[in-house]
Formats: structure tokens, sequence, C-alpha cells
């Protein structure tokens, strides 16, 4: 089975009902699919072959959820790009994966217009919004979103396939070890292996209405998506989280039973005053992954709750997802992520890959159909992280998180082997921010790290040693970064020292720095 | 510039722009649009003003009607001020 199927299913099954809700655009099933087939024509047209790679930068909105399935439709592997992306990353990822078409809104073309000349690859942009006319600028032709629907609105068909399951799907970039993002490989088999067991676990019908203010470019977010396709649920997009009192009122309004968070979602709904318990008796379930929830907000969010099913889970992009915990296991092992997710195994490995017994700190490993091909066109990363499973030829996936299993097989994360931090439920790897502050003349040294905050789970803190004789203030740091890093990865505090603390080899030393780390 | 008007556009400038830019904001932007506050950004931005202004901001007034843009912020003061004597 192919990803888009999930869309072309439901709209066989469920032509008349509403699919996706974004602001006050309401979508049915069949609206969608004939807008997405439309678009995929269009694309076709436009010369995308199979395989060819299609970047989606726009907010959470119809047009988004459109360009995924028209490019799979396409037999394109599509990508979603942070919204919040500048434009000097947006070309390395373009470039990275030589993307021939970018599908983004007209209110972003300004900012574009010049790193638009430093993507080669790039043959069409298709413009949501408002555009005057289509336009040929150098080697690119600009194109408007709407123009294409209209253009190809005989064309309702369903495209030809052109492609089998293990094709790629998506290409879905995380932050990198060595400061520039990969993208990791997704096939279709991949995606659907994982949309299924996690709709099987969260039993998911199509009488789900789930809202979601998750970026689509984050996996949790996107996949919302996805699995109310196959589920022929209704899906709410929101565009962000900044005003909670507006999705709670959404909440209410639209009977959502599925309810998507990050712990930094889960802390400031638990700082509102006027939330009481009770309020959403239809919402079944919600659920918690990127970091474990403390203990006192799971109890918390039991107390307002009190009908929803609450579960935690653990995952990483390169799988998607690994385990969750029964809602019924919560009260009684609430610091676990539970166990293997449907059809998928797990287990934990000495520094030699040997099985390790409960109770024993290794890192985990997973095996299934849902592990990623690898990252694109990296094949020294790929190796450190993909390695030979038990069967011929077959690929495991090692963590590299440090898990113990207690006697009944319950999971619980102990901590990174590297320094990745997770804040706001994003990964960052502090080598993409500290190349970013090295770009600054004054600073001579540079460490990034992750310290304790209550709502973000870890906050980003940059400690730097500027050159001699060079002034800098945090705020000039602060504004280097947000020009060029998403706004998730801007430092939130800078602090100035006069050296770093070295390892025996001369390398930083971060844990000499004396900053509490906190995560989990 | 209205004392409040300035008092805002200082804090929104320091605090989401980090002290430049400013002369690109307009009164009527939308700070979700341009991409200025996340959801931290608005948890900030209510500590100020309650502290600023001396106000109590109840959960029901976080929407985008009252805090996305200067001059939402402006309005918004203005009455919780003439409710507050």
């Amino acid at each position: 089975m192919q990803l888009e199927q999930f869309l072309e299913r439901s709209a066989g099954r469920f032509p008349e009902k509403i699919a996706l809700v974004c602001g006050d655009r309401r979508l049915t099933y069949r609206e969608i699919e004939e807008q997405c087939n439309r678009l995929a024509h269009g694309l076709i047209a436009s010369g995308v072959q199979r395989g060819d790679r299609v970047a989606v930068y726009l907010d959470n909105s119809v047009e988004a959820a459109l360009s995924i399935f028209a490019a799979l439709k396409a037999g394109a592997v599509f990508l979603m790009i942070n919204p919040t992306t500048k434009t000097e990353k947006l070309a390395y990822i373009l470039n990275n994966c030589r993307a021939t078409v970018l599908i983004t809104h007209a209110k972003k073309l300004d900012a574009l217009k010049d790193g638009l000349q430093q993507m080669p690859h790039l043959r069409n942009v298709i413009v949501a919004g408002t555009m005057i006319k289509a336009v040929e600028s150098g080697a690119k032709r600009f194109v408007s979103l709407n123009d294409l629907l209209i253009e190809h609105d005989t064309s309702v068909g369903v495209p030809a396939k052109r492609c089998i399951d293990i094709d790629l799907a998506a290409l879905i970039y995380t932050s990198g070890s060595t400061g520039n993002p990969k993208g990791v490989m997704m096939t279709h088999l991949n995606m659907v292996t994982a949309a299924r067991s996690i709709t099987q676990y969260l039993e998911n019908t199509h009488d789900d209405i789930i809202l979601s203010a998750l970026p689509l470019s984050f996996d949790y977010g996107l996949y919302q998506v996805l699995m109310g396709f196959l589920a022929g649920a209704t899906v709410i997009l929101e565009p962000s989280f900044a005003y909670p009192q507006v999705i709670l009122e959404r909440l209410s309004s639209e009977n959502v039973t599925g309810f998507p968070l990050v712990p930094t979602m889960a802390a400031i709904l638990l700082q509102m005053k006027g939330l009481s318990p009770g309020r959403f008796p239809r919402l079944r379930y919600i659920t918690n992954t990127a970091a474990a929830l403390p203990p006192s907000h799971i109890e918390r969010l039991r107390g307002l709750f009190p009908a929803t099913r609450i579960y935690s889970m653990y995952g990483l992009t390169e799988c998607k997802r690994v385990s969750y915990l029964p809602p019924d296991q919560l009260a009684i092992r609430p610091s676990s992520v539970g166990k293997a997710i449907p059809n998928t195994e797990v287990y934990i490995v000495d520094e030699r890959g040997g099985r390790v017994g409960s109770g024993t700190v290794g890192e985990l490993v997973v095996r299934g159909a849902h592990v990623m091909k690898g990252y694109w066109e990296k094949p020294e990363e790929t190796d450190r992280v993909l390695k030979p499973g038990p069967l011929p030829g077959e690929k495991v996936l090692y963590t590299g998180d440090l898990f113990r299993m207690d006697g009944e097989g319950y999971l619980y994360f102990v901590g990174r082997k590297d320094d990745i931090i997770k804040t706001r439920g994003e990964k960052v790897s502090p080598k993409e921010v500290e190349a970013v502050l090295y770009t600054l003349s004054e600073v001579k040294e540079a460490a990034v790290v992750g310290v304790e905050d209550p709502i973000l789970g870890q906050a980003i803190k940059a400690v730097l040693v500027l050159a001699d004789g060079a002034a800098l203030s945090e705020r000039d740091v602060m504004r280097h970064c947000a020009a060029r890093l998403e706004d998730f990865m801007v430092p939130k505090s800078v602090e100035f020292r006069s050296s770093l603390p070295k390892t025996t080899t001369g390398k930083i030393s971060k844990r000499e720095l004396g900053l509490p780390t906190g995560g989990r | 510039m209205q004392p409040i008007e300035q008092q805002l556009r200082q804090f929104v400038i320091n605090n989401f722009l980090f002290g430049q830019g400013g002369d690109q904001l307009s009164n009527h932007d939308s700070f979700l649009e341009k991409g200025i506050v996340d959801s931290t950004g608005v948890l900030e931005l209510v500590a100020f003003l309650e502290d600023q202004y001396r106000i109590k901001i109840e959960d029901e007034e976080l929407i985008p009607a009252n805090l996305d843009s200067i001059d939402s912020l402006i309005r918004f003061i203005e009455k919780k001020a003439q409710r507050t004597p």
C-alpha cells in the first residue's frame, strides 16, 4: 500500500465527510481528493518525475495538506520544511536533496527572493495565496497554486501509480550531529507501517476528530494528518499553540476526541487558571511524546481530563515511534514510556552489541518495517545508526538513547549517548547552533547546552568566550542566531566567560560547565 | 507616539526582535503571522503586561484579538485600565 491511498480509500468510503478543518475552511474527503488529484496532474505536467523531491514550506494549512498528497500522487517524495526556517538553511536543505519543486506562500516570497538564486535545482515555485500572475525568473517558473487547480479542473481522476511501496515517500530533516540537518529517508512502507501501528493502539476510527497544533514539519504533526486520513477521521489543523485559549475553545466547539501534545504544551495548559476538570467530556485521548511529562504534570492532567486516556509515548524520526504506555499503566509506572508499539521489536544492548537483561542500562535498538532507509546521501552517518539485524541484509536502528527495562518489559528512558538537546519537543544538535555562533568573528569559543526549564523541558543556553578585545551583548548574539536558525533553536540565554573547561584532549567539556542540564 | 505604544513597541523590539528591525514593524502587523512570537513568547508578553500595567489578564482574554499586534495590545490595555480604577 502507498501512503496517498490513505486519502484515496477514505475518499471512497466517506466522500461527504469533513476531512480537514483549518480556520474557517472545512473540506470533505471528496474535495480534498479532487484537489489533490488536480494538483498532482499539475505537478506531473510541470515535469515532476517519479522520485523527484517536492519541498513544502507552508504554515499548517489546507494547502500544506494538499501538497503532501498531491506530491505522493505524482510519485514524488515530499519534504515539509518548518515555516520558521531561514533562507540560508532552506537553501541548504533544498540543495542537499536537489528538490525541483518548492510549494510556498505568497507572503514568504519577499524574504525568499534572493535565496532562490542559490537553489540551482529548483525549477518550479508553486505559490499559495494571492499572486499576481505566473512569471519566469531565470530558469525558474513561478505559478499560483490556485491557477494550477483551475487549469487541471478536468483532471479529477487519480494519476496512474508510478511508485511501489519500497520507494521513498518523504524526507524528514532533523538536526544533524555535524551541524547540518540530515534527511531521514522514509519509504511508503515505513510510513504506512508506523501509521497503522499507532492508529491500532490509539484505537482510531472514522468517528475521531483530531486537533493538532504541531507543525507538519515535525513528524508527530505530520502523522496526525496521515493517521487521521487513514482512519477516515476529521483533522483540525491549528497554525500555532501560541494562544491556548483559542485551542481550548476549538476542542469544545468541534467535539475533539484526540489531542496530541508535547510537554511544553501540557505545561502551558497547566498554567492556565480557569481550566476546570471535566470541561472536555468528548476528548477520548491525549498523547504525549518528544520527552516525558513530569509525574506531577501527569497527575494534574489526569485531574483536568478525567474522561480522557493519556498516552505516554517515545519515538524518534528515524522510525517514527518506538513505544507507548497503555493508559491503564500510567498510574502504576508514570515514568515509563511503555512497551514496543504493535509490529515492532525492541531490545537493549551493551557497548559490544550484546543484549542485556532487565535492570541494566544500555542503548535501545529498534527492529521493524518502520525503520528508515538511512540519511539522504550520508552513508557514514547512516552506518552509525543502522546496523545489521538478525536476518541477512536486515538493518536495525540504534537509537543513541540509553534505556533500561523493568522485569515486566516496560522501558525507562535514562539519557542520550550524545549531547542532543530536547527543547519544546524538538531535537536540537548543539553543533548546529555552535556553527552559527562561530560565524560571529567576536566568538572565540562556544558551547551550547540544554539547561533545565519548567516549560521547555530544556532551554538552549550558549556559553561563549570572546576574542581578546571583542565586545558583544547577549542580545547581539540572539539576534544573530534568530536571523539564521528556526525559532526553537535560538538560545534563550547567553553567558560570557573568560575560559571554558577542557578535557585532557583539549575539547570543551560541557559537563564541567556546572550547569543543570535538565531534560529527563 | 503615545507612551503606551512606545513602551509596547520597545518591549516587543527588545524581547522578540532582539533590538533590531523596529522600523519594519508596523502597529497592525500580526505577531503570529510575522513569526515574532510563539507560545512561550505570549507567556512573556502576558507577564510583562501584568507587571507593567498592574492588570490581571484572565485566561479568556488570551486571544489574538487582544494580544496579536501593537494596535490590539493598545486597545486591550486601555480597555482594561478603564475597568480597573
